[in-house]
C-alpha cells in the first residue's frame, strides 16, 4: 500500500503501525514508552504524527497504517504537540540533572535539548517518593520516573518476574514492588533488564565507582577481571562501533588507572567449563540429576531460588566464572606472591547488575574474605575512565596478565546465549572421549532465539541439550521439562541473548548493536589458535600445580557452592 | 489476625483475572482491609505476581490496606461537603491524629477515610464516625467530637 511521508510516496505493508513504517524509511520520529518487538502501550504520546487530510495528531506506535495516508512528522503543530509533552513531563520531574548518574544517557533531557525545552512555562509539582537504595545492584529513584511503563513490561512480558508494576493512581501514581516494599526484598532477580529500558534515571545500577577509587588509594593490591562480554561493548561508550573488540585498550587504560594486575575472566570461564563439563559428564554417568543447568548467571541462580526451588539440584554446583577467579587469585595467587588474601582487592567489569548482588553472597567467601569484593558495570568503567583522564581512543593495546590471562576461544563466547554450551560441548566430548571434536561450532545454539534445541551423539549416546536467554523464555522451558521433556544440559542467561545484552551494557540498546557484540564474540574465537577449555595451557598449569584436578577437593572446596530456597516478601 | 483470603477463593476455584476485583471486595469486607498476607494468597490464586494484585488494588479507593480503626472516621469530600469546606475538616482530623486518610492511628483507635459522597448532601460537610452522621460540620465541631471520644477511651483505659 502506499502512503505519503511529508510529500514523499512510501511503501507501506497491511497491519502495520505508522511507526514501524517510519522506522524502517529512516524518519526521526522520538519515543518514550516504545520498546522495540513488543506490543505497543502508547503511555507518552511523545511519537505522534500529523494526519494531513484530517489535521489531527495521532500516536504513530500504536496507529495502523491505512491506504493513501498522508503523514507530516515535523510539522508545526506536531514539534509543538511534542514540546509540550516534554514540558509537561518536565513539570514534575526534578530538576537535578547535575547529579543525576543517568547523564548524557537520559532520553528525557535529549529530547528536552532537541526541541529547545529553555524555560519553565509550568511550575513545578514535585512528587515526593524516597529513592530505594536497598538493593545492591539496582537503585531506584521514582521521583524521576516518567512512566512509561517499559520497566513493568520488561519485567513482567520478558523476564516473566513481574517484581514491580503501578502503584496507585493519577499524581500519587508510581512504579514500585508490592506494598511499597524495597527491591532488596522483594523478588527482583537483578538482571537490570529495566534499567536497560528506562529512559531516565529512575532505574539504574548502584553506582561502586567511589568504592573502586577508594580501593585504589588504599594501599591493598587492587586487581581487575573483565567478562567477555565488556570487551566487544565498552567502545560503544567511546563512540566505536558495535562489537569492536577493545580487549587490549582496555587493558591498558585499567593498568593506567592504578590496578596492580588485570586479568582476563574468560580465563576462568575455561576454568568454569573444565569443572561444569566434569559435572555434566559425571551427572550422565552416575545418574545424577538431570538436566543440568548452567549457574554463570547470578540473575537466573535467583530466579530458580525464588520461583522454582524444587528445581535447585538441577543447578550446576560450579560458581560463575567470575567468583571462580576471584576465589584462585585470594588462595592460589596470594599464596604464590605472599599476600595475604584480605589485603587483595578484586574488582569484576562486568555486563551484569546481578553480579553486584552475586559478590554479597554469603556462600561466595572462603574464611570470611569474599571472593570478590566489587562489580562494575561495563557503563561504570567506561566512567571510570573517562574520571582518570584516559584517552581511550588513542591508548595503546597490551594483553592481560598472566598467570590468569590467557583464554581460549571457548572461554570468549561465554558472552553470548549459547557460548556456554558451546564451549561445555567442546570439553565434555573430550572427557568422554579423549578425543577432539572435529568441528567445534555448534550453529544451532548461537543466535537471539528464545529456545534453541540440539542433540549431540557422543560414543553412541545422544544428549540433548537446550539453550535459551531471557528468564521467560526459562519458564516455558521449566514447564516443558516438568511436563516430562528430557533434556541433559541446559543453558539459560537471564538477559535476552545473553550478556551481551546484559543489564549493564552501555545505552542505548537495540537489536542490531547486540547482534553485533555477538558477531564479534563468535569471530573471536574463530580466530583463536586454541577453542577448547582443556587446551588452555594456563588451565592446565593451575590444575597441574594447584588445583588437581577437576571436581577434586581444592576445586569443591573453592569453586563450587550450594544454593537454598529463598523467601521474598511479596511471595 | 489472620487472613479470610483462602475462604473467600475457594468460591472461586477457576482462575480467571476479571474475578480479581471482585475477590479483593469480598476479603476487604470480612478483613476489614486487604493485608499483606491476603495479597500474596490473592496471587498465588490467580497466578499473578504479588505486585500485580497490588497495583490494582491501589489503583481503587475503595480498597485499605491496614486495619479499621476502633473509631472509623468517614469523610465526605463529595461535591456539595467539598463547596461546604470539607477540606478542612479533613485537614483538621488529618493533623489532630497525625495520620493521613487512608491510614490508622498506632494505637488502632482512630482510622480516616475519605469517600466520594454519602447521599447526605443536605447535611453538608458531613462527617460520618462508626455508622453515625454528624451533619453541618466544621473544623472546631470535629476536633471537639474527636477530643470527646479520646477522653471516653482514656477513661475506660483507667477503670
Amino acid at each position: 500500500m502506499q502512503i505519503t511521508v511529508n510529500g514523499k510516496n512510501i511503501e507501506a505493508n497491511r497491519n502495520e503501525t505508522i511507526l514501524s513504517v517510519l522506522k524502517r524509511e529512516g524518519f526521526d520520529i522520538p519515543t518514550l514508552c516504545h520498546i522495540e518487538g513488543m506490543q505497543p502501550s502508547g503511555a507518552c504520546r511523545i511519537c505522534v504524527v500529523e494526519l494531513e487530510d484530517r489535521g489531527t495528531l495521532v500516536p504513530s506506535c500504536s496507529y495502523p497504517v491505512a491506504e493513501g495516508m498522508k503523514i507530516r512528522t515535523h510539522s508545526p503543530k506536531v514539534i509543538n504537540a511534542r514540546k509540550t509533552i516534554i514540558e509537561l513531563l518536565i513539570g514534575s520531574h526534578p530538576d537535578d540533572c547535575l547529579y543525576c548518574d543517568k547523564q548524557d544517557s537520559c532520553e528525557l533531557l535529549s529530547l528536552a535539548r532537541k526541541y529547545g525545552v529553555n524555560e519553565k512555562r509550568y511550575s513545578k509539582i514535585s512528587k515526593n517518593f524516597p529513592r530505594d537504595v536497598s538493593s545492591p545492584s539496582i537503585t531506584r529513584d521514582p521521583k524521576k520516573c516518567i512512566l512509561c511503563g517499559k520497566c513493568v513490561r520488561v519485567c513482567e512480558e520478558v523476564q516473566n518476574v513481574a517484581c514491580i508494576d503501578f502503584v496507585r493512581r493519577g499524581f500519587n501514581s508510581h512504579i514500585g514492588p508490592a506494598f511499597d516494599y524495597s527491591l532488596n526484598i522483594s523478588s527482583c532477580v537483578n538482571c537490570g533488564q529495566c534499567v536497560n529500558v528506562c529512559p531516565t534515571g529512575a532505574l539504574l545500577e548502584t553506582n561502586n565507582i567511589n568504592q573502586v577509587i577508594k580501593a585504589l588509594s588504599s594501599g591493598k593490591f587492587v586487581v581487575a577481571q573483565h567478562a567477555p562480554a565488556v570487551s566487544v561493548s565498552l567502545g560503544e561508550e567511546f563512540g566505536l562501533t558495535a562489537g569492536k573488540d577493545v580487549d587490549g585498550m582496555m587493558v591498558s587504560a585499567l593498568k593506567e588507572i592504578g590496578f596492580k594486575a588485570v586479568f582476563d575472566t574468560s580465563f576462568a570461564a575455561d576454568l568454569t567449563i573444565m569443572e561444569e563439563a566434569s559435572e555434566l559428564v559425571d551427572r550422565i554417568k552416575n545418574g545424577g540429576t538431570t538436566p543440568m543447568f548452567t549457574s554463570c548467571c547470578p540473575a537466573w541462580v535467583k530466579y530458580v531460588e525464588t520461583f522454582n526451588p524444587d528445581m535447585i539440584p538441577n543447578l550446576s554446583t560450579c560458581k560463575s566464572p567470575h567468583q571462580m577467579l576471584g576465589s584462585i587469585i585470594k588462595s592460589s595467587y596470594a599464596q604464590e606472591n605472599k599476600i595475604k588474601p584480605e589485603d587483595i582487592v578484586v574488582v569484576s567489569i562486568m555486563p551484569c547488575t546481578a553480579k553486584k548482588f552475586e559478590i554479597k553472597r554469603q556462600e561466595m567467601r572462603n574464611k570470611k574474605v569474599d571472593d570478590v569484593d566489587i562489580s562494575l558495570t561495563t557503563r561504570e568503567l567506561a566512567r571510570l575512565i573517562n574520571i582518570f583522564g584516559i584517552d581511550f581512543k588513542n591508548i595503546k593495546p597490551s594483553v592481560a596478565d598472566m598467570p590468569f590471562g590467557k583464554r581460549s576461544g571457548a572461554g570468549k563466547i561465554f558472552g553470548a546465549s549459547g557460548g556456554v554450551c558451546e564451549a561445555a560441548l567442546r570439553t565434555a566430548y573430550h572427557l568422554i572421549t579423549g578425543k577432539e571434536l572435529g568441528k567445534l561450532d555448534f550453529e544451532s545454539v548461537r543466535g537471539l532465539e528464545g529456545i534453541k534445541k540440539a542433540s549431540v551423539e557422543i560414543e553412541g549416546k545422544n544428549i540433548k541439550i537446550a539453550v535459551t536467554s531471557g528468564l521467560g523464555n526459562a519458564s516455558k522451558l521449566i514447564e516443558e521439562i516438568k511436563n516430562g521433556e528430557k533434556y541433559d544440559f541446559i543453558e539459560i542467561m537471564a538477559c535476552p541473548g545473553g550478556c551481551v545484552n546484559g543489564g549493564g551494557q552501555p545505552f542505548p540498546k537495540n537489536k542490531k548493536n547486540v547482534l553485533e557484540r555477538m558477531k564479534a564474540l563468535y569471530e573471536i574465537d574463530e580466530n583463536e589458535e586454541i577453542r577448547t577449555s582443556h587446551s588452555n595451557p594456563a588451565i592446565v598449569e593451575l590444575y597441574n600445580t594447584f588445583l588437581g584436578k577437576p571436581l577434586g577437593e581444592k576445586s569443591h572446596h573453592l569453586l563450587h557452592t550450594t544454593y537454598s530456597k529463598r523467601t521474598t516478601a511479596d511471595r | 489476625m489472620k487472613t479470610c483470603a483462602k475462604n473467600v477463593l475457594k468460591k472461586f476455584n477457576y482462575t480467571r483475572r476479571d474475578y480479581l476485583i471482585p475477590v479483593l471486595q469480598e476479603v476487604q469486607q470480612t478483613d476489614g482491609y486487604i493485608s499483606m498476607d491476603a495479597i500474596k494468597e490473592i496471587a498465588k490464586h490467580f497466578k499473578i505476581s504479588s505486585s500485580k494484585v497490588y497495583g490494582v488494588a491501589t489503583f481503587y479507593n475503595q480498597f485499605r490496606f491496614e486495619p479499621k480503626g476502633k473509631y472509623h472516621v468517614m469523610v465526605c469530600r463529595g461535591t456539595a461537603c467539598h463547596v461546604k469546606g470539607s477540606l478542612s475538616c479533613l485537614n483538621m482530623v488529618e493533623e489532630i491524629l497525625k495520620i493521613k486518610a487512608g491510614k490508622t492511628t498506632k494505637d488502632g483507635l482512630f482510622s480516616i477515610e475519605t469517600v466520594a459522597c454519602m447521599g447526605a448532601c443536605g447535611l453538608a460537610p458531613v462527617v460520618n464516625i462508626n455508622g453515625e452522621f454528624y451533619a453541618s460540620m466544621t473544623p472546631d465541631k470535629l476536633k471537639k467530637l474527636i477530643d470527646d471520644i479520646k477522653k471516653k477511651e482514656s477513661k475506660n483505659g483507667k477503670e
